[in-house]
């Protein structure tokens, strides 16, 4: 029987890149089959092609065997061809039902059939076990559901081969759980699904055939039955990676930076940061662990100026710096590697090298009094590029072109390129590949080792696990406990992130083991 | 690293710079002078079809098709020709160069010049107005008031222009500029300031601004108003010692230093934006406000400081046009100006030389048209079309690409690497 989708000698260029080099995949029915590849590998150019936003400049695409063109989104549903992207198309005002119609309404007359799509939702969410109310609300739904809703409009298109584009990129432990439920369900029912991603675990544990990708071209593909993590990464990043973090127990100095009964409120208002206090010293990375959206946000801006604190104190280097600017604080020794790279962190139609003083192009040798110093600007940069592995043509390419690794490796390279007392590093690794997750994690552990102070606040338990000498849970804005890393393992973190207290979490859940600073990735 | 992430070229960068520079480049020249030409040519059309003439011709186009054709050509070219010879008058000046140079004098020369001279001073507050505008956009601010900030700054001018009186040309002709620039200054300044102390939007007050600047304007300037002489609605004469001198003494030509301090501004708009660390604050608070708060930049005081500028810019060109070229201020003072430079803006692509060369182009044309409806009896209005369509040419660049099938440049189609946070 033939393939249900088969991509024969794919290839795309664009200026300066050849992002697809006649890439071959063959797509089985009722198989999960991941992509692999590091970021900028071509696999969203790739599935791109697939879903008709760019044409290849060479090669075919064969559904059930038969050569096809596929000209637009709307053929490719026609097709049977589906797509999760890695941003939800929603609207958050109207509900699931109307958001799942939208586009393929179905009527009596002038009004809206509501009752029919509900129905057939309801039909199409207790087969997959997808557990989503067609009535309420996408605003009110979490991100995990609001991606149901995603996989439901799909479904609901009649599709029979879905595309994930990194799809756990934005969920919760559990949440990348309760979805890999469902796709095995799903591919249990005859779906075949093409699953992105750069996470080794999770192409192990769900994906039935892997085809890696490096820089355009196909470098393997096998049954994951038989890969393992380490064999994976070598094929991705071609070369051999740390899949663990090499670091010697930390020797704390004196406090950096502490905080006492920090109250801080979100954008609504609502108390974010509650009563928090905490002491972070010099040489050691304290790990905030804690679900995302407890006060992490809130807390990471209020201690560098970027949010009011309504009540408390925080001090940096024994100065007080409640509520002082982020200039002040910046120049009291701190760095900040920010939640949103994209947001906060970059201004991205600037060039490389502009984005590698924004916090000091004010100072010598950037600026001679008013004067910006474009030399020293320009010269500074491609010493950063080739020290912290920027992967660009030149420094002059707005940061816009760059790949999420590179982009954070900018904000990186920059926010480590001066003395520090406290770095403050906020999800430094989200969306990132194994091979910038690794050589950002070396610099971390490297600015503990010079003596730096680390907050790291991260939602990936593992790399709290990995990195952190010391561990606070927050949970609802509060510290529920700070320990140290060595004496509790990842499960009874877990527990605590979900709530309950440290003396819970110690006697309902195994001890740590040996080596619990495994895997990172 | 190691050796497997150093060779190049290496697919994670994104498009190499050179053919994105040159798709900018050849973007940011081709599409304006398409965009003139295509609205010159539908200019003339409206020219052809409003004209009796030419369309009884075409109407029976069988009777005499050459002469038919001669005609369509003929109306065309009087009225384009009466333009660019009311505002440029290449062909005279040649002439006038020839009569010099056989010894006949320079008086011809010098009469050939008065046309183009005109344009370049008509051109001066174009320039000053258009620098303001895209200096506020540069920092993300749309400044739309740039017609109140012009009145205020004429005022402000013309009152040190026509009250202090025993000064020496080198304190008051200064003093007198500065009060303009001052008057804008401020007049945008309080945007700027309501903006970061209360949050309310800079359109909608620069709007608000405009309104009473014009009106307060023809409180001060109604017969015997308190700015006004005592029998019409204008201003004293701005004294002798506050003019900015005029640099020919032909009858008819205008044209003034005012010019020279316009380039003098584009210069240091450039420098400004490019050159300074202040041009890098506000370059980043327009690219991406967060990030500016972020790295530290006073964004609340900023915005002000923006604003300030932008407004002492819009000032000048009310200044530099009561002082050097009108010497009173009357009600309806600048007629629209301020919103012309919002166009200016966008054809120069908010860079200070393109805004530069659109005031040139701006200046010429409404020169030009004044020649053309006296010589062709062509409206003015005719011009202020052309104008009109070189704007959604500008502001749509999909419409001159199909027309004249341009490819879409490389670097329009590029690698999507910014959408999210995976490959």
């Amino acid at each position: 029987m033939a393939p249900v989708l088969e991509l024969r000698n794919i290839t795309k260029q664009f200026p300066g890149v050849l992002a697809n080099d006649h890439i071959n995949l063959t797509l089985e029915e009722g198989e999960i089959h991941a992509l692999l590849g590091e970021n900028g590998a071509g696999k969203s150019t790739l599935m791109n092609i697939l879903y008709g936003l760019y044409s290849p400049d060479e090669g075919e695409i064969l559904i059930h065997g038969q050569a096809t063109k596929i000209s637009g989104p709307t053929d490719a549903i026609r097709q049977g061809i589906g797509m999760v992207h890695q941003h939800f198309m929603l609207v958050p005002v109207l509900t699931v039902a109307e958001n799942v119609m939208l586009g393929e309404e179905s009527t009596r007359g002038l009004v809206l059939d509501r009752k029919k799509v509900a129905a057939k939702i309801r039909d199409l969410s207790q087969r997959h076990g997808l557990e989503v109310d067609p009535d309420i609300k996408v605003e009110n739904l979490s991100v995990g559901v609001r991606q149901r809703v995603e996989i439901i409009k799909v479904l609901y298109r009649s599709a029979n081969i879905l595309i994930l584009d990194e799809p756990t990129a934005v969920l919760t432990p559990q949440e990348a759980d309760d979805l890999f439920g469902i796709l095995r369900s799903l591919r249990d029912q005859g779906v075949s699904i093409i699953f992105i991603s750069h996470k080794l675990r999770e192409v192990l544990d769900l994906a039935d055939r892997v085809t890696v990708i490096r820089r355009g071209r196909v470098v393997g593909e096998m049954q994951t039955a038989g890969a393992s993590q380490a064999m994976l990464a070598e094929l991705m990043v071609g070369r051999q990676v740390a899949l663990t973090v090499d670091k010697e127990t930390a020797t704390a100095g004196e406090t950096v930076l502490s905080f006492e009964n920090l109250k801080v409120l979100d954008n609504r208002l609502h108390v974010a940061v509650d009563d928090a206090s905490l002491e972070v010293r010099a040489g050691e990375i304290l790990g905030v662990a804690g679900v995302q959206g407890n006060g992490q946000t809130e807390l990471v801006e209020a201690l560098t100026g970027l949010r009011t604190v309504q009540d408390g104190k925080v001090f940096i280097a024994g100065q007080d710096v409640t509520n002082a600017s982020p200039r002040k604080i910046t120049e009291c020794g701190v760095s900040h590697i920010p939640e949103d790279r994209q947001e906060d962190g970059l201004v991205l139609s600037f060039p490389i090298y502009d984005n590698l003083i924004i916090n000091t192009y004010y100072r010598p040798p950037f600026a001679k009094g008013m004067v910006v110093n474009e030399k020293a600007i320009v010269g500074q940069a491609d010493g950063l590029i080739e020290e912290f592995d920027i992967r660009t043509p030149s420094a002059a390419v707005p940061v816009s072109n760059l790949s999420g690794g590179n982009q954070q490796k900018v904000i990186v390279a920059r926010e480590l390129n001066r003395p520090i007392k406290l770095l403050i590093a906020n999800q430094p690794t989200r969306g990132l590949d194994v091979g910038s997750i690794e050589f950002i994690h070396q610099q971390l552990v490297h600015k503990r080792d010079e003596g730096a102070a680390v907050l790291l606040v991260s939602a990936e338990l593992d790399e709290i696990m990995g990195l952190a000498d010391r561990i606070a849970v927050i949970f609802k804005g509060k510290f529920t406990a700070v320990v140290d890393a060595d004496e509790v393992s990842k499960e009874q973190v877990g527990l605590m992130m979900a709530g309950n207290s440290l003396e819970e979490a110690l006697a309902n859940a195994p001890k740590r083991t040996s080596k619990e600073r495994d895997i990172v990735t | 690293m190691s050796e497997a992430t150093s060779s190049a070229p290496l697919p994670e960068a994104a498009g190499a710079p050179p053919p994105v520079k040159t798709a900018r480049l050849r973007t940011a020249l081709l599409y304006p002078i398409l965009a003139v030409f295509t609205a010159l040519v539908i200019g003339a059309i409206l020219i052809l079809v409003t004209d009796k003439a030419v369309v009884n011709a075409w109407l029976n186009f069988f009777d005499d098709p050459m002469g038919t054709l001669r005609l369509t050509v003929q109306t065309v070219g009087k009225a384009y020709g009466a333009m660019f010879e009311g505002s440029l008058n290449i062909g005279g000046i040649i002439r006038g160069i020839g009569a010099a140079l056989r010894g006949e004098g320079t008086r011809q020369l010098t009469i050939a010049l008065v046309p183009i001279s005109e344009s370049l001073t008509q051109s001066v507050p174009y320039i000053f107005a258009g620098l303001a505008v895209a200096f506020a956009f540069q920092g993300g601010l749309f400044n739309i008031g740039g017609e109140g900030q012009m009145l205020v700054g004429a005022l402000c001018s013309v009152y040190i222009g026509f009250k202090l009186t025993g000064l020496p040309w080198f304190v008051h002709l200064p003093l007198a500029m500065l009060a303009g620039m001052a008057g804008g200054a401020l007049w945008a300044g309080i945007v700027g300031a309501l903006k970061s102390y209360t949050g309310a939007h800079e359109v909608i007050n620069s709007i608000m601004m405009n309104w009473i600047a014009i009106i307060l304007s023809s409180w001060l300037l109604k017969v015997g108003g308190p700015m006004a002489r005592p029998d019409v609605p204008v201003t004293p004469p701005v004294l002798p010692t506050a003019w900015i001198p005029r640099l020919f003494d032909t009858p008819g030509n205008r044209f003034h230093a005012g010019f020279f301090l316009a380039l003098f501004a584009v210069w240091l708009v450039w420098w400004l934006l490019y050159k300074s660390t202040l041009g890098f604050q506000i370059r980043m608070v327009g690219a991406n406000p967060k990030a500016a708060k972020y790295s530290g930049v006073n964004v609340k005081r900023l915005w002000i400081i923006i604003m300030a500028i932008s407004g002492s810019l819009a000032g000048t060109a009310g200044m530099v046009q009561t002082l050097g070229v009108d010497r009173w201020v009357g009600v309806g003072f600048s007629s629209g100006m301020g919103f012309d430079a919002i166009a200016l803006a966008l054809l120069g692509r908010n860079h200070p030389v393109g805004v530069l060369l659109a005031a040139l182009l701006f200046g010429t044309l409404k020169n030009g048209a004044t020649r053309m409806q006296s010589v062709a009896q062509i409206p003015v209005d005719i011009i202020t079309i052309v104008i009109a369509l070189v704007i959604v040419f500008i502001a749509a660049p999909e419409i001159i690409r199909a027309l004249y099938r341009l490819p879409k440049t490389s670097a329009e189609e590029g690698p999507v690497f910014t959408k999210g946070w995976g490959s």
